[in-house]
This record gives C-alpha cells, sequence and structure tokens, in this order.
C-alpha cells in the first residue's frame, strides 16, 4: 500500500511535469520549423517573463487575474461539474462593480471597494450559479450552457456601455462614466503589481484550505467522485454543487473587479480581454487543484508576458504564445490518460 | 548577458521583421525604392541564443539608431486597420536611422502598458506609437507620465491639456473625402441602385463614413440608397458575413464596410458575384473581379513625417512637435485604392475630376443643406462644414438615403 501511494504521488508530479516539458518541446518543433532557434525562444521567454524582478512583476500583474478566473473551473470541477463560464462571470463582475463604484461616487476607498468587490462577486457567482442550477435541476450540459452564458455576457456587456450605462463623452471607445479616483484599486507599494495579485493568492489558499482541509470539501470530493455513493450518504448534492459554482463565479467576479478598479477605471469592451479562457486552461493545468492553479497561473502569467519579447526579439507571430498555449493544453488533456497506469500496477503487484 | 546587450540584440532581429513581411506581395509598393542596409538577420536570429556579443558588434557600426515602438490591437496581416499601421510603420525602412519594433495583438489591457513599458526599458524605444484607440486612456498615460524623457503618439485620442501628460502627441486623418470619391464610383456602377454597407459600431466616426459614403454615390445617382447593418464589434468575421450575403440576397449590388477589417465583406461580394468596396487597407486582392475601390489608410506618411522631426530633435513636450497632427486626402493621410477592372473609363475620369476639386476645396464633402434619414435638418443651407470641424466628430445621425437606425 505504501508503494502504491509513493506511485501515486510520484505521478502527480512526473506526469503534469512530463507534458509541460513534451508540450514545450513540440512548441520547439514549431518555432524551428518557422525558422528560429528553439532554445533562443526559450530564453527569450525566460529573460521577458522570469528573468528579474522587472520581469516578475510583469509575470505577476498578468497572473492575478488568471487566478481568480482558474479558481472558477478548479472549484466546480472538485464536485465534478466543468464550467468553462470564466470570461462570462468576470465580465458580470465588472458590470457588477463598476454599477457599484457609480452607484456611490462619494463614498470613501475602502467602503467603495468593498461594496465594488462585493458586487462583483454576487454578479459573478449569480451567473455561474445559472449554469449549475440548469445542470442540477434541468440536466442540461453545464460545459455547453456556461460557454453560452459567455456570449450572453458579452452581449449585455456591449449593450450596457453602448445604451443605458454609456459616457456621452466616450464617442469613439463606448465606455461607462470613469470611477471615481478614490475607487482605484491600489498598487503594491514598490512595484508596477496592483493589489489584485493579493486577492488572488488570498483565494487560492482559502480555496485549498476548503476544498482539503473542511468536511465541506470532503463532500465535494465524494459529490465529484461518486454521484450514487453522495446521495447514498445524504449529502446535499445541490447544495454543495451551488455553492461551489458560487464560489468559482464569485472568483471570477472578483477578477472582474479588479479588472475595472485597478487597471482600466471604468468598464468597456477591453474588459472581456480573455483572462477567462487562459484561466480554463489554468485550471486544468493544474488539475483542478487550487494551490496549483496558484503555481500554473504563474507559468501562464509568464508566458502571456513574453507574447511581445517573442515578437520583437525572435521575430515570431503573435499567435505563437497561443500556438504554446495550445499545446501545453492538449498535450496536458492527453496526459490525464496516463494517471493510474503505473500506481496501479503497484497496487496489484503488491 | 547584460539587459543593454539584450535590448540591442532584440532590435536586431525585429530589423529581420522587415524582409519577413516584405514577402507579402501587398508590401511591394513601399518596399520599392528603399534602401536597407540588409541587417545579417538569418545568422543572428539562428544563433540569437549565443550570439549576443556579435549582435552587438552588428549594431555598432550604425550609432544609436532612432528606435521606434509600434503597438497594434489585432493581427498586422488583417488586411485592414492594424495592416494599414504595419504597412505605415514598413515605411520607415526608407531611412537606415530609424530601428522601428513592433508588437501585435496587443490587447487594451495592463498587456498594453507593459509593451510600452519593455519597449522603453528593454528596447531604449525613444517614441511610442500606439495605434488603436483603446491604448490612450489609461494605459498610454500612465506609462507617459511615468517616463517623461519618452514621446508617445496616440492614433486619434482627445488629448486634454489639464489632464494629460505633455509628452503624448496625437494623429488622426479624415477619411470622409475618401468615402466620398469611393462612393461616387459605387453610385456610378451599380446597377440595382442599393449599396450595402456592414458597419461595427454606431459610433461617430463609422457613422461619418457611412454618410460620405453615401452621399458621394447619391451626388452622382440620386436614386441611390446605402442599406446598413451593424453588426455590434469590429472583428466578427462570422456576422460579418452573413449580414454581407443577406444584404446581397436583398438586392444591393455593392457591398462596403467599416470594422476592423472588411475583408470578409469584400470575400464575400466575389463569392456573390457583386460589387465591393474596400476600406482600412487595400483588399482588392479579395476579390479580383468584383472589386472597384476603396478608402484607404496611409500612415506611412504620418511616421515618416514623426521620424524626421524625431531624428531633429524636436519634441512634442515643447511643442517643436504639434500636439494634434492631422491631415486628410490632400495630405496623403489616406487615399482611393487603385480601381478595379470592372471600373469604367468613364468613372475614372469623372473620379478624377472630383478629387481634384476635393482637394483645391471646390466640392466639400458636408455642404448644406443635409437632412438626416428622419427628415431633420442636420447641416443646413449655405453652411459649409469641413471635414476638420470639430462639430462632425460627435455625429450620432444617418444621412437621408441611408436606410438604417443608429439605435436598435
Amino acid at each position: 500500500m505504501k508503494g502504491y501511494e509513493g506511485a501515486r504521488w510520484m505521478e502527480s508530479l512526473l506526469i503534469p511535469l512530463s507534458a509541460l516539458v513534451g508540450g514545450a518541446a513540440l512548441f520547439g518543433i514549431f518555432c524551428a520549423v518557422l525558422g528560429s532557434n528553439p532554445f533562443a525562444v526559450f530564453y527569450s521567454i525566460y529573460r521577458a517573463a522570469f528573468s528579474d524582478w522587472y520581469s516578475w512583476q510583469n509575470t505577476l500583474v498578468r497572473a492575478a487575474p488568471l487566478m481568480l478566473c482558474g479558481l472558477c473551473t478548479a472549484l466546480p470541477a472538485r464536485a465534478g461539474l466543468i464550467v468553462i463560464g470564466n470570461e462570462g462571470a468576470m465580465v458580470m463582475g465588472a458590470i457588477g462593480a463598476v454599477a457599484a463604484g457609480l452607484a456611490v461616487p462619494n463614498a470613501p476607498h475602502l467602503t467603495s471597494l468593498l461594496l465594488m468587490a462585493a458586487a462583483g462577486m454576487l454578479a459573478g457567482g449569480l451567473w455561474i450559479c445559472i449554469a449549475a442550477a440548469l445542470h442540477h435541476y434541468r440536466g442540461v450540459n453545464a460545459v455547453i450552457s456556461s460557454l453560452l452564458l459567455n456570449y450572453i455576457a458579452i452581449a449585455l456587456l456591449n449593450h450596457l456601455i453602448e445604451g443605458p450605462m454609456r459616457d456621452p463623452a466616450s464617442l469613439n471607445n463606448p465606455s461607462t462614466m470613469p470611477l471615481a479616483d478614490a475607487q482605484h484599486l491600489g498598487m503594491i507599494s514598490g512595484t508596477t503589481v496592483h493589489d489584485g495579485l493579493l486577492f488572488g493568492i488570498v483565494a487560492c489558499l482559502a480555496a485549498w484550505f476548503l476544498l482539503s482541509r473542511t468536511t465541506f470539501g470532503f463532500a465535494a470530493k465524494v459529490v465529484g467522485g461518486n454521484l450514487r455513493a453522495a446521495q447514498l450518504c445524504g449529502l446535499g448534492i445541490g447544495r454543495v454543487l451551488l455553492t461551489l459554482s458560487f464560489l468559482g463565479g464569485a472568483c471570477a467576479g472578483l477578477a472582474g473587479m479588479v479588472e475595472v478598479a485597478a487597471v482600466q477605471g471604468r468598464a468597456n469592451a477591453s474588459v472581456n480581454a480573455g483572462y477567462g479562457y487562459v484561466g480554463i486552461l489554468v485550471a486544468f493545468l493544474a488539475r483542478q487543484n487550487p494551490a496549483g492553479v496558484l503555481v500554473v497561473s504563474l507559468l501562464l502569467g509568464g508566458l502571456m508576458a513574453s507574447g511581445g519579447m517573442l515578437q520583437r526579439a525572435q521575430n515570431l507571430p503573435d499567435a505563437a504564445v497561443l500556438v504554446l498555449e495550445g499545446m501545453l493544453f492538449l498535450v496536458i488533456l492527453w496526459s490525464e490518460t496516463l494517471y493510474g497506469r503505473w500506481s496501479e500496477r503497484r497496487l496489484r503487484a503488491s | 548577458m547584460s539587459t543593454r546587450s539584450w535590448g540591442r540584440l532584440a532590435t536586431c532581429a525585429a530589423v529581420g521583421n522587415r524582409r519577413r513581411t516584405a514577402a507579402n506581395p501587398a508590401d511591394a509598393r513601399l518596399t520599392i525604392g528603399s534602401s536597407v542596409p540588409r541587417c545579417p538577420t538569418k545568422f543572428i536570429s539562428r544563433r540569437a541564443f549565443l550570439a549576443g556579443a556579435a549582435a552587438s558588434l552588428a549594431h555598432a557600426a550604425t550609432p544609436d539608431p532612432l528606435v521606434l515602438g509600434f503597438l497594434y490591437n489585432g493581427p498586422k496581416n488583417d488586411l485592414g486597420y492594424n495592416q494599414a499601421h504595419a504597412e505605415g510603420k514598413q515605411a520607415l525602412r526608407r531611412y537606415p536611422w530609424v530601428n522601428a519594433l513592433e508588437e501585435a495583438s496587443v490587447p487594451e489591457t495592463v498587456a498594453a502598458e507593459e509593451s510600452m513599458r519593455n519597449m522603453i526599458h528593454q528596447d531604449r524605444a525613444s517614441a511610442v506609437f500606439a495605434t488603436s484607440f483603446g491604448f490612450f486612456d489609461p494605459f498610454a498615460i500612465s506609462v507617459a507620465r511615468r517616463n517623461p524623457q519618452v514621446q508617445f503618439f496616440h492614433c486619434g485620442g482627445m488629448w486634454q491639456a489639464d489632464k494629460h501628460p505633455k509628452n503624448i502627441g496625437i494623429y488622426f486623418g479624415f477619411i470622409d473625402e475618401v468615402e466620398f470619391l469611393s462612393g461616387m464610383v459605387a453610385g456610378l456602377t451599380t446597377k440595382t441602385n442599393r449599396l450595402g454597407f456592414v458597419a461595427a459600431k454606431p459610433i461617430p466616426q463609422v457613422l461619418r463614413n457611412i454618410n460620405s459614403f453615401t452621399m458621394g454615390a447619391r451626388s452622382v445617382n440620386p436614386r441611390v440608397v446605402t442599406q446598413v447593418v451593424f453588426t455590434g464589434d469590429w472583428v466578427l468575421p462570422v456576422r460579418e458575413a452573413e449580414a454581407s450575403s443577406s444584404l446581397a440576397d436583398q438586392g444591393n449590388d455593392v457591398l462596403t464596410g467599416h470594422t476592423g477589417s472588411p475583408r470578409v465583406i469584400v470575400q464575400m461580394a466575389e463569392r456573390r458575384g457583386i460589387f465591393a468596396n474596400g476600406y482600412q487597407f487595400n483588399q482588392s486582392s479579395m476579390a479580383p473581379r468584383g472589386f472597384l475601390t476603396g478608402a484607404e489608410w496611409h500612415w506611412g506618411t504620418v511616421y515618416c513625417r514623426y521620424a524626421e522631426m524625431l531624428r531633429e530633435g524636436k519634441s512634442v513636450s515643447d511643442g517643436t512637435i504639434p500636439r494634434r497632427l492631422t491631415g486628410t486626402l490632400k495630405d496623403a493621410f489616406c487615399a482611393l485604392s487603385p480601381f478595379g477592372t470592372q471600373v469604367t473609363e468613364r468613372t475614372r475620369q469623372t473620379i478624377a475630376e472630383a478629387r481634384e476639386k476635393i482637394i483645391d476645396g471646390s466640392l466639400p464633402v458636408y455642404r448644406g443643406p443635409i437632412r438626416d434619414n428622419t427628415g431633420q435638418m442636420r447641416i443646413p443651407a449655405g453652411v459649409t462644414r469641413r471635414v476638420t470641424d470639430p462639430e462632425l466628430d460627435s455625429m450620432d445621425w444617418l444621412v437621408e438615403g441611408v436606410i438604417g437606425r443608429t439605435r436598435s
């Protein structure tokens, strides 16, 4: 049994690592075909994302929303529900946060930030709850429904910024009214990284604690592991699913709030910048583990931050980073099939 | 390798960019006559990892090039807005003392700020060109505030003296006159007297183009109407194709549009066997049979002017470079795409004459009386608005002859 545990542990370490290396190797071939030296490309990525404090800051600022968006998929996935509505939840969070901020333009700094965060989390949470409720009560596939909810959220955003919430002065770039200066989220002192990073780290750690150290987390694991067994135990499946979906959506909603309060200062079409979609990748790379989300966000944040350097220094097309992300994603999905091959052989042998 | 030598390496490899894009036939026009000393790029980009020192040496020959950074919001081969800017940047190849870097598909988020900062800190850019409207506020503003020694030039922004840092300059072009000419070609070519226009959003910039296109068409063929479909966003190829197809179904026989890139619209027109006018960039390659002409941007004019001013040590902060650099057809900021094969000799002559008149000012686009399509008088008789008139910047109406509404 000891051998089995050890083998499982080795698998959970070696398989993702080799998948990363494999995906990177595929990307290297891709670069070589394009006429770039793959080692120079990887060195560029390292230089641009992880080599010194300046580049680390670029990575961290990209990683912050990824952590929050990654949790949106990782949390419900623990209970077996695959949600890919991260982008929609983030957009809804941004709308909620801006609406709250504009409703109380004269509120003090902390009050308005708390209000905006609460509104953003509520909006994002309820948005993902729609998908979870459709799944639980009506049997609608949550992958499809949450994906479609993204489009609805983006359409709603466009409608609001071009109609009811439009700042008449935003002629050629429809936006809401700007938030007051007191409603902006600050920077971590001495850096170019905004406080959203702290939200991301705290959220990941809290989610990790919730899933691995509480009875609720255990219940979620049972629901995800075997629905029938969970029913026999008398677990409230709907409650677990909806709670996790709400929490996941709330994290993405918080990312939306950070985007408007720390980056844009208002809501406009740029709020829908694709962090949500990368968040799905983060969650899968992390194998739906919140602590893993923290680490993988740094890695993918670094990749995103190095996109410019690859264009300027390595003469690669702007889509090169997307190709790398796609290759990693495919190899990692494929590597999921490898789990248990070795450890279960050990189990049988013992 | 120090950050400094890394910066040099990066800039040299960026020169390699030029050669790759020059293979694109669309670039051929600006490539002709340029005299860029070839950087031994292949060698460097292949071995960049090991040959940092060699790269530094290669650049020691040209002391302190003027490093300019360009950011585009989308891919630089979109045959549209971004390619028009990228091609403008290519025009700088005629100056061996310019080192122009570019980053494409930069989203309007922290990524934009980061790209600008990287160009400044890693590549020593002394001026940054932010080509997308959304790069301005808050991104260019915040980077400009922290880097007062660097100059920023933004396409189309609204600079306000009391709010924004002094080292930001604005450039933009007024393309209404070219749309007017493009509309004239459409009006003279259509057989059904119906033109289709696929537009992204009902914002002033787009409405101006719809209106001037329509007025151009109606100036030569008063029976023409333009049917407008708004897709809702800049890059929605599927919806653009659907809209174009349905416009074709409804009997419109010339299609044009204002989206990030109307390539899909032009392509669909070709497939349906009708005519197409382009916008942003020369789209003739998308419709060898039905392409008539189009209004395209010539940002190269602007970028070369800036490069020369910067070389002379001028700066927008101290006012030696104008805060706003704008231009029209006359200033070659924009032009009509070369005519397609279906444009008759007579039409070509009419357009050539109209072009002369627009340039000498005797044929203004916005000459009253102009009514909107609900019958309301927008520009009274006797009033003529030049295309540079700020009054037009807040246009929110569609001119008489347009079928469509600015609000859904």
